[in-house]
């Protein structure tokens, strides 16, 4: 017999959810936490196209004559999954995302310094829907670096419209880092002082100093591209006069830094979760926060090592080996801080602390392999081959997508009020890190034994570990999909969060509730002890509750 | 398939060097990640969230540890630097007396054109045991020439001349790949690099038919241009003689004196106001820019080259006709 008892209707509090409905009230929104969730929604609907790409591209690659599709729309494929996947996805993933609902809780503001700048931002995200238009009306070929003179003369493609939509994404970009600069600056709470922000801000702060000093290089860049295309301005064209390597020069300015945009906010994700998950201040903060600003700092200092086989003096070439290595060192030092802070820790295994093991594995390889391409001898075979593709996904895919991911589930209570099945998550997390090394791991072997990046075709002895990594590839995107069931299931269904499930420190978690209200405070908070003061005592204590 | 290792074919001089650092980083990556993973695994065992276990211990650094963990591995790096380095010096600097060829990158093929005039598409023949130097030029975009079995590769840039040079040690059929994006086709513009005994190489070189060595070929360019009723090779004409031109240094009118290499001679054929030789007039060469193709140019260049060679020195290679010599530096 069953026996059902009818849940007494509790009315919800206000909060930044339920405050207002219609859809002006999510379009026009100035609140940092509904503008995160609309960057939520469309980089998830990037993520799927992108990710759509990359199936047709593991599918073709089965057969080293190309399995479906023609030379020419291989090369659509893979161009347009990387400009989807790092302009639209990678670069606002954490910042625009977590970034924008989290700063203004962890520093104890009510919004961001510029709520309004912060919807323009959020606005410019729309360019992606240039770039989807682009793909709609035949997609485009050059590549998602846009190599001069291919994209300026001789390519057939909507160069043009893409490079409008990454040129819109670009304000998107410069504008949240302002603003997240500003706020950083100008918005904490009393009490809150520089070394006491959690190091998810310093890591956002150095991110935007890159977004904020690089990306215009690259809007330069592409309206340089798009002078010579449309007016032969001779810029690039050697035909007329100008100098493809001072394309790849500018190019890289501004996106060798930028693959530390798509890797820093993950790093400072990754510092939140194991902190909390350990039950102990992260080892050595001074240092994590520190190797944030280093890298910021450093990453505008090797863009020449894409350009080691392009013809750049020798001398060049030397000068950015040395510079690449030393970008490697405050890489290092967190991954030795995040080591550290395990340490006698009270370490548990929910899926976030999951998704930072994957991290801290991935993005090891990732940096390791990082040494590689610095040392030019080697670059020199394994540039422009598999090598690359499989070292930069180790870092991006591996390092920031799981970062996104833990972060994802670690602040899914916060951000829906909801909690997401445990069971499911963990089971997700491990599929999506072992579909990863199948897809990956097997294209460092095919990198080093010669196979070059952006083959439609290629020769019949590297067809077996193609085939591994197609494999590897069919389980990654299974483990992508799960989470995105259970996560919409768990915002409708899942049981009720409370203020703090994981007992986690930080202003987020200890002074406002799940969800929080509009204006994220319901008085002004007053911080009066570092970060991450875990006492000896606070796991008794949540033993004892719970 | 079938073939389980994860080196390419060793195939040049300089293969089994960049392997040997290769290995050497594989296996600091190996030790450092048996040692971060070692120490994650064990910390997340050992020290596990259990009810009424002990709290946890809090630290909150250590200058020193951040010192040591931080220098070791910048000074393993900097082995790793000096080491890498030193092998793209020696590899970026061709030796004296190479077996020069010629190669054109063009959508989606490379055309190779040796000394003697003999022309290849996608196809490559080199002896082993001498040093190769291989000017590469591309007659559109951007292309890359790729020969993983002797760990080269250079960008073949339009408006450049790139240099890279090989000494093959093995005969055997080597792949050759563009790694550099370039349109529709560039999985398919590859091709193979024959290596060949050098007595192969010499039956080789004398058969299939031939249109004039490069020089003779630039020659005959040179006076279809025109190019001969200025530039009078031996005597003063309206524009500088050609004659021991190359590899010398050449004054210009603006004051500043530069090398005459295969890009200087490039650029005076394409642009020719861009430098103009100290004592002579602006505007008197018409500019060829679009007119002659990059193998044209090519066989300009190595004609200029034979200009400027002491006629009386002997062939310095086995089978590398005369004008194969590298430029004296």
């Amino acid at each position: 017999m069953n026996i059902t008892f009818e849940q007494p209707k509790i009315k919800e509090s206000p909060n930044y959810l339920n405050i207002q409905y219609g859809w002006q009230s999510w379009l026009f929104t100035t609140d940092h936490k509904r503008i995160a969730l609309l960057y939520l929604f469309s980089i998830t609907a990037f993520f799927m196209i992108g990710g759509a790409f990359a199936v047709g591209m593991r599918l073709n690659l089965t057969s080293p004559h190309g399995l479906l599709f023609s030379p020419e729309t291989y090369n659509k494929l893979f161009t347009m999954h990387g400009i989807i996947m790092i302009f639209f996805f990678l670069i606002p993933s954490i910042p625009a995302v977590l970034g924008n609902f989290l700063i203004p809780l962890m520093i104890g503001a009510r919004d961001l310094a510029f709520p309004r700048i912060n919807l323009l931002a959020g606005i410019c995200i729309i360019g992606g829907v240039v770039a989807v238009a682009a793909v709609a009306s035949g997609g485009v070929d050059t590549g998602w670096t846009f190599y001069a003179p291919f994209s300026t003369t001789y390519s057939n493609t909507h160069v043009i419209m893409t490079a409008v939509a990454v040129f819109v994404a670009g304000f998107s970009s410069i504008l949240t880092g302002l603003n997240f600069i500003v706020t950083i600056h100008k918005m904490r709470a009393p009490g809150m002082t520089w070394f006491r922000l959690p190091l998810f801000v310093w890591s956002h702060y150095a991110t935007s100093i890159i977004q904020v000093l690089g990306t215009p290089v690259v809007a330069i860049t592409i309206v340089l591209l798009g002078l010579e295309r449309l007016f032969h301005a001779g810029i690039f064209d050697p035909k007329l006069g100008g100098d493809p390597i001072l394309f790849q020069h500018l190019f890289w300015f501004y996106s060798h830094p930028a693959v530390y945009i798509m890797i820093l906010p993950g790093m400072g994700v990754i510092s939140e979760l194991i902190t909390c998950f350990s039950h102990k201040a992260v080892f050595g903060y001074g240092f994590v926060a520190f190797s944030s600003v280093a890298i910021a700092i450093l990453s505008f200092l090797v863009w020449g090592h894409h350009l080691f086989v392009s013809g750049q003096s020798m001398y060049a070439g030397m000068l950015f080996s040395l510079l690449s290595f030393m970008v490697a060192v405050p890489s290092a030092i967190k991954v030795f801080n995040w080591t550290a802070t395990m340490y006698r820790g009270s370490i548990s295994y929910d899926t976030p602390m999951l998704y930072a093991f994957g991290f801290i594995g991935l993005f090891t390889i990732g940096g390791l392999t990082g040494l590689f391409l610095a040392t030019v001898a080697i670059d020199v075979l394994v540039t422009d081959t598999y090598f690359v593709l499989a070292h930069f996904h180790y870092t991006m895919v591996g390092g920031m997508v799981m970062a996104y991911l833990g972060g994802i589930h670690f602040w899914f209570p916060k951000i829906t009020g909801r909690m997401y099945p445990e069971g499911w998550a963990r089971f997700a997390a491990l599929v999506v890190f072992v579909g990863f090394n199948l897809t990956f791991f097997p294209q460092f072997i095919l990198g080093y034994l010669g196979m070059p990046r952006r083959y439609a075709t290629y020769a019949p002895e590297f067809q077996s570990l193609n085939v591994l990594s197609s494999a590897g590839a069919s389980i990654l995107g299974v483990g992508y999909l799960i989470p995105m069931i259970y996560l919409a299931w768990a915002w409708n269904r899942g049981p009720r969060a409370p203020q703090n499930p994981w007992n986690a420190k930080g202003l987020e978690w200890e002074k406002s509730p799940s969800p929080p209200p509009t204006f994220n405070f319901d008085e002004m908070p007053v911080v009066t002890e570092n970060a991450y003061n875990y006492g000896d005592e606070s796991v008794h204590a949540a033993e004892a509750r719970g | 398939m079938g073939n389980l290792s994860i080196y390419p074919p060793r195939a040049s001089a300089f293969a089994g060097q960049v392997d040997l650092l290769y290995t050497f980083l594989l296996v600091v990556s190996a030790i450092m990640i048996v040692l971060i993973f070692g120490c994650v695994f064990f910390f997340a065992v050992k020290y596990r969230r259990r009810p009424g276990g002990p709290p946890p211990r809090q630290h909150h650094g250590s200058v020193m540890l951040e010192i040591v963990w931080s220098t070791i591995p910048f000074l393993v790096m900097l082995v790793m630097f000096v080491w890498g380095t030193k092998l793209y010096f020696d590899s970026a600097n061709p030796p004296a007396n190479t077996l020069d060829l010629y190669v054109t990158g063009k959508q989606w093929m490379w055309k190779v054109e040796y000394p003697g005039g003999q022309r290849e598409i996608n196809e490559i023949h080199v002896p082993t045991g001498t040093p190769v130097k291989v000017t590469l030029a591309s007659q559109d975009v951007i292309h890359s020439f790729f020969i993983p079995a002797f760990r080269v590769k250079h960008d073949v840039v339009p408006g450049h001349y790139e240099i890279l040079w090989f000494q093959a040690t093995k005969p055997g059929r080597y792949h050759l790949f563009c790694a550099e994006y370039c349109g529709a086709d560039h999985s398919k513009m590859g091709g193979w690099v024959n290596v060949m005994s050098p007595a192969d190489y010499e039956v080789w070189l004398s058969g299939g038919e031939r249109g004039g060595s490069m020089v003779d070929q630039g020659a005959k360019l040179f006076s279809q241009y025109g190019c001969v009723t200025c530039h009078v090779l031996d005597a003063k004409g309206r524009c500088p003689s050609l004659r021991n031109v190359f590899g010398h240094p050449v004054q210009l009118d603006d004051g500043r004196t530069v090398m005459a290499d295969e890009a200087y001679v490039r650029e005076s054929i394409l642009d020719p106001n861009a430098k103009i030789v100290k004592g002579y007039e602006r505007n008197v060469m018409p500019v060829f820019q679009g007119q002659i193709s990059e193998e044209g140019l090519l066989q300009l260049i190595v004609f200029v080259k034979s200009l400027s060679q002491p006629p009386e020195q002997p062939a310095p290679t086995k089978g590398a006709p005369a004008a194969a010599k590298g430029s004296p530096k």
